[in-house]
């Protein structure tokens, strides 16, 4: 069950990041009236896939993520997105000031009782660790009574060993509708794996709908 | 991007020569490759808007094709490629797209910048 919350504050550095792995939570906060940011740190300008059969290059593929992910945050009701201009695969060779800035000035105005984030060793793509570092630095510099509270997406194939089960699991099946309109709305990236899944859910293949219907966090532990 | 049309191709190749022209280059398995792969050795490499002039420019073998450029004091090389357009900024754009269709390799040529 969520908590009714202040604000959330998400920030993930790939369009679709936010309909993988929070989709179900972002549109179950909007639904309860609990305002919700997203900051999109890159286009994911570097992506390898560019659609199947290819409707995108190299140089297009910017502009058509960033319409794939106003239409996920269409679907998911999802209204505050702010893309930060940064560039895909870059994330962790930026100036880490430059970056905990970033993430303070986000805290700072949106005022959230959540941030969202990936872990800073276990969510697998250098961008997504470069960013979670970030986040942590930034909160981990404010008072801690003036600090939300961290919950960090994890996916390396070691999580399990590493940080034990999760520590959250949101339960969101009512919004699986807008979960699934989120991912197809990355068509470009998706294409390759939702015609699967899709079959899964329909045969209630349990994995697959575990997938859809559950969202695990883990939550920072500020020393 | 169209398959290669190797003549066409190495026309556009010999209209850039001579010029002071911006190179994308870049190599890449994907950042999960040793994730869903594990012991997978993952690299690649990536360099962009940075300028150069080649003198000569060649598209060799078949598909996936080579390409190379030689320069005054040096070379700019790629293997792979499958796929051109010159798009609506004249930008020569070469992929390389692996069986499943995704992006292996990428050589692109512009008289101008390329987005950030």
């Amino acid at each position: 069950m969520l908590q009714k919350e202040r604000h959330v504050l998400i920030v993930f550095p790939h369009p679709d990041d936010e309909s993988f792995g929070t989709a179900g939570t972002i549109a179950q906060y909007i639904e309860m009236g609990v305002p919700v940011t997203y900051a999109c740190l890159t286009l994911g300008e570097m992506g390898r896939n560019l659609g199947n059969p290819p409707f995108a290059n190299r140089e297009t593929l910017p502009q058509i993520r960033k319409q794939e992910l106003l239409d996920a945050c269409n679907a998911m009701g999802l209204t505050d997105l702010r893309m930060m201009g940064l560039r895909d695969k870059t994330i962790e060779f930026e100036d880490p000031e430059k970056l905990v800035k970033l993430m303070t000035d986000l805290i700072e105005e949106t005022n959230p009782s959540v941030v969202i984030s990936f872990h800073p060793t276990l969510a697998v793509h250098p961008d997504h660790n470069a960013t979670g570092v970030a986040v942590i630095e930034a909160m981990n510099r404010r008072p801690e009574t003036d600090r939300p509270v961290l919950y960090m997406k994890a996916f390396d194939n070691d999580t399990l060993n590493q940080l034990g089960e999760p520590h959250v699991v949101h339960h969101t099946p009512n919004v699986a509708d807008k979960k699934i309109a989120a991912l197809r709305a990355h068509a470009s990236q998706t294409v390759w794996m939702l015609p699967d899944m899709e079959k899964r859910w329909a045969a209630d293949d349990k994995d697959a709908l575990d997938w859809l219907y559950n969202e695990a966090f883990y939550i920072h532990e500020f020393k | 991007m169209e398959t290669v049309d190797v003549k066409h191709l190495q026309e556009l190749l010999d209209s850039f020569a001579n010029k002071d022209v911006y190179i994308h280059l870049e190599t890449t398995n994907g950042s999960y490759a040793s994730h869903f792969q594990e012991g997978f050795f993952n690299a690649g490499a990536f360099i962009r808007n940075v300028v150069i002039r080649y003198e000569l420019g060649k598209v060799a073998g078949e598909s996936p094709h080579r390409i190379g450029l030689k320069l005054p004091s040096g070379w700019i090389y790629a293997q792979g490629i499958t796929h051109y357009t010159l798009d609506e900024h004249n930008r020569l754009l070469m992929a390389g797209l692996g069986p499943d269709g995704k992006l292996a390799v990428a050589l692109e040529i512009s008289e101008t910048p390329f987005a950030y």
